[in-house]
C-alpha cells in the first residue's frame, strides 16, 4: 500500500520544513523581541511603530506575505536577497515572508510574559539607577521570557505548519512533495495521512517538551 | 440570555441561507420540465479556454465537449449542472458519486486508470511553453535550460521540467498559471509552461493579445479523456457521443470557437481507445 514511497524523497522535503521552521524561528524570536522591547519602551514613535506593525502584519493572511515576497519583492523589485538560482532565492524569500509574520505573535507572547512581572520590580530597577535597557535586559526579560515558553511553544508549532504555505512560492517542502504525489498517484487520502503523520511527528515533541521547559524554568511567585 | 439572542439570530441566518441556496438550485428543475432528471458534470472553473465560470455561464472547450455528450445522452443545456472539480479531487469526486462524468484537463495516465474509468481521448495535448511574443531566443527545446521556467505547483508539466526535459532549467511554481502571467510580462520569467491547450487558453484571453506566443515544442503526449465510475456503463455511451462529435464537425468548431485567437496548431480528433504515450 505504502510502496509508491519509495519514489519520493519524502526525508528530504521534510528536513527541508525542519530548514524553514528552524531558521524563521530563530529569525523571528530575534525581530520578536525587538518588537516587544519597541512596545513597552518609553520612545512614543517607536511604541507607535511597534504597535502598528503587530496589527498590520498579524492581520495579514501568510499566503498574501509569502506570495508578495517572491510577486513583489523578487520579480518587481528585483531583490533576491544574495542568491542567484529561484530555489535559494524562494528559500530564503519564504524564511523573510515567515519571519516577518510570526514576529508579530513573538512579540505579543513576550509582551503578556512582560505582564507577568510585576509593576515594583522595574520601579526599584529604575530606582536604583538602571537605564531602560539594562532594566529591560536584566531584570524584566529574562523573567519574561521564562514565563512565556509555553505561548512561545505555540507560536512555534503554528510556524512549523504554516511553512506549508511556502510552497505557494515553490519552496520544495513536504506541503509541495505532497501536491506532486497526488497529481501522481491518485491516492488522496493515503498521501495526506502520510504528511500529517510527519507533521505531527515534529510538533507533538515541540509541544510537549517546551511544555516540559515551561513548567521547570516558570518564575514561583 | 443575550447567548440564546444569538443562536436564534444565527439559526435565522442560517436558515435563511439553506432557503436562498435552495432557491437557486431549484431554478434548473422548474424550468427543465421533462421530469426534472440532471446530470451533473465536473469541468475546470478557471482555465481560459477550457473550462472557465464566466459571469454569464461556463465557457471553453471542455464545457463544449461535455454539453455535447450531455445532450447524446439526453439531457438539454439547463439539466446539467456545473460542479468545480479541482485537479487533486478529480478521482474522489467520481468514486463517491459527486458527479457523473468529469472533462476537467483529465489526462488518462496507469495510475488515474486504476481508479477511474476514461472515455475518450477527445483531445491530444502537447506539453508547450508560452513565451513574451518579442522574444527570439527561446527557439528549440534546448534553450530551456538556460530559461526561468514557471509552471504550477506539484503539476505534471512542473515535474516534467525537473526530471526530464530541461533539467537544468530553473523553475518558478506557483499556486495558479495566472500568477505566473504578470512575470512572463515583466521578462522576470521567460516561460510558461504547461500543455498547450490550456496555455493556448491564456494567449486567447483579450487582456493579452498579442503579448504572448506558444513555442510549438510538443514536450510530451497528455490525452484528454473523460473521467467516469469505475465500472460505469456511461464509458462506452459517451465514446459513442465524442465518436458522433467528431464526425458532425462540432469538435473541429469547438476547437476553433475556444483557442482560434492563440494561432493553435491544434491536433487531429484523436480515434476513441487510441491513448499516445
Amino acid at each position: 500500500m505504502f510502496d509508491f514511497l519509495q519514489d519520493y524523497d519524502l526525508l528530504g522535503a521534510f528536513w527541508t520544513t525542519v530548514q524553514l521552521a528552524v531558521l524563521s524561528a530563530v529569525g523571528s524570536l530575534i525581530w520578536g523581541t525587538v518588537l516587544a522591547a519597541m512596545r513597552v519602551g518609553p520612545v512614543p514613535l517607536m511604541r507607535g511603530f511597534g504597535t502598528a506593525y503587530v496589527n498590520i502584519v498579524r492581520n495579514i493572511p501568510l499566503t498574501v506575505i509569502i506570495l508578495f515576497t517572491s510577486l513583489g519583492l523578487n520579480q518587481t523589485l528585483g531583490v533576491s536577497l544574495g542568491a542567484n538560482d529561484v530555489e535559494t532565492i524562494n528559500f530564503r524569500l519564504a524564511v523573510l515572508g515567515l519571519i516577518l509574520y510570526t514576529s508579530s505573535f513573538v512579540c505579543e507572547a513576550l509582551r503578556s510574559g512582560i505582564n507577568t512581572v510585576p509593576v515594583g520590580q522595574a520601579e526599584a530597577a529604575r530606582a536604583i539607577g538602571l537605564s531602560f535597557g539594562q532594566v529591560l535586559g536584566n531584570v524584566v526579560l529574562p523573567q519574561a521570557f521564562r514565563s512565556s515558553v509555553v505561548p512561545l511553544a505555540n507560536v512555534l508549532i503554528a510556524l512549523i505548519k504554516n511553512t506549508t504555505v511556502a510552497a505557494a512560492i515553490g519552496v520544495a517542502e513536504a506541503a509541495l512533495l505532497m501536491k506532486e504525489m497526488i497529481e501522481n498517484e491518485a491516492q488522496l487520502l493515503l498521501i495526506s495521512a502520510v504528511i500529517a503523520f510527519g507533521f505531527v511527528v515534529l510538533t507533538l515533541p515541540t509541544g510537549l517538551i517546551l511544555g516540559w521547559v515551561g513548567k521547570k524554568v516558570a518564575v514561583k511567585r | 440570555m443575550k447567548l440564546r439572542k444569538v443562536s436564534a439570530a444565527s439559526a435565522a441566518v442560517l436558515a435563511l441561507a439553506l432557503t436562498a441556496t435552495a432557491c437557486g438550485s431549484d431554478d434548473g428543475d422548474d424550468s427543465g420540465s421533462s421530469g426534472g432528471k440532471k446530470i451533473t458534470i465536473g469541468i475546470k472553473f478557471d482555465q481560459p479556454g477550457l473550462g472557465q465560470k464566466t459571469p454569464g455561464g461556463y465557457e471553453g472547450f471542455d464545457v463544449d465537449v461535455a454539453t455535447y455528450v450531455a445532450k447524446k445522452l439526453g439531457y438539454s443545456e439547463d439539466q446539467i449542472e456545473w460542479k468545480e472539480s479541482k485537479s487533486a479531487d478529480r478521482e474522489t469526486m467520481l468514486q463517491r458519486g459527486d458527479v457523473d462524468f468529469i472533462a476537467a484537463t483529465y489526462s488518462i495516465t496507469p495510475q488515474r486508470q486504476e481508479k477511474v474509468d476514461f472515455a475518450g481521448p477527445y483531445l491530444l495535448a502537447h506539453q508547450d511553453v508560452l513565451i513574451r511574443a518579442d522574444d527570439d531566443k527561446i527557439k528549440s527545446p534546448e534553450d530551456l535550460n538556460d530559461a526561468k521556467l514557471c509552471s504550477v505547483t506539484g503539476s505534471t508539466s512542473a515535474q516534467n521540467v525537473k526530471e526530464k526535459l530541461a533539467p537544468k532549467a530553473q523553475l518558478q511554481p506557483y499556486p495558479t498559471y495566472s500568477a505566473c502571467l504578470p512575470g512572463l510580462q515583466n521578462g522576470a520569467i521567460d516561460a510558461l509552461t504547461t500543455d498547450d491547450s490550456i496555455l493556448a487558453g491564456y494567449a486567447a484571453q483579450d487582456q493579452f493579445k498579442g503579448k504572448f506566443k506558444l513555442g510549438g515544442f510538443k514536450l510530451t503526449n497528455e490525452n484528454y479523456g473523460i473521467g467516469v465510475k469505475k465500472g460505469s456503463d456511461l464509458k462506452d455511451k459517451i465514446n459513442k457521443a465524442l465518436e458522433e462529435m467528431v464526425a458532425d464537425k462540432s469538435w473541429d468548431k469547438a476547437v476553433k470557437d475556444n483557442f482560434g485567437p492563440a494561432n493553435y496548431k491544434n491536433e487531429p480528433a484523436p480515434k476513441i481507445g487510441d491513448i499516445k504515450s
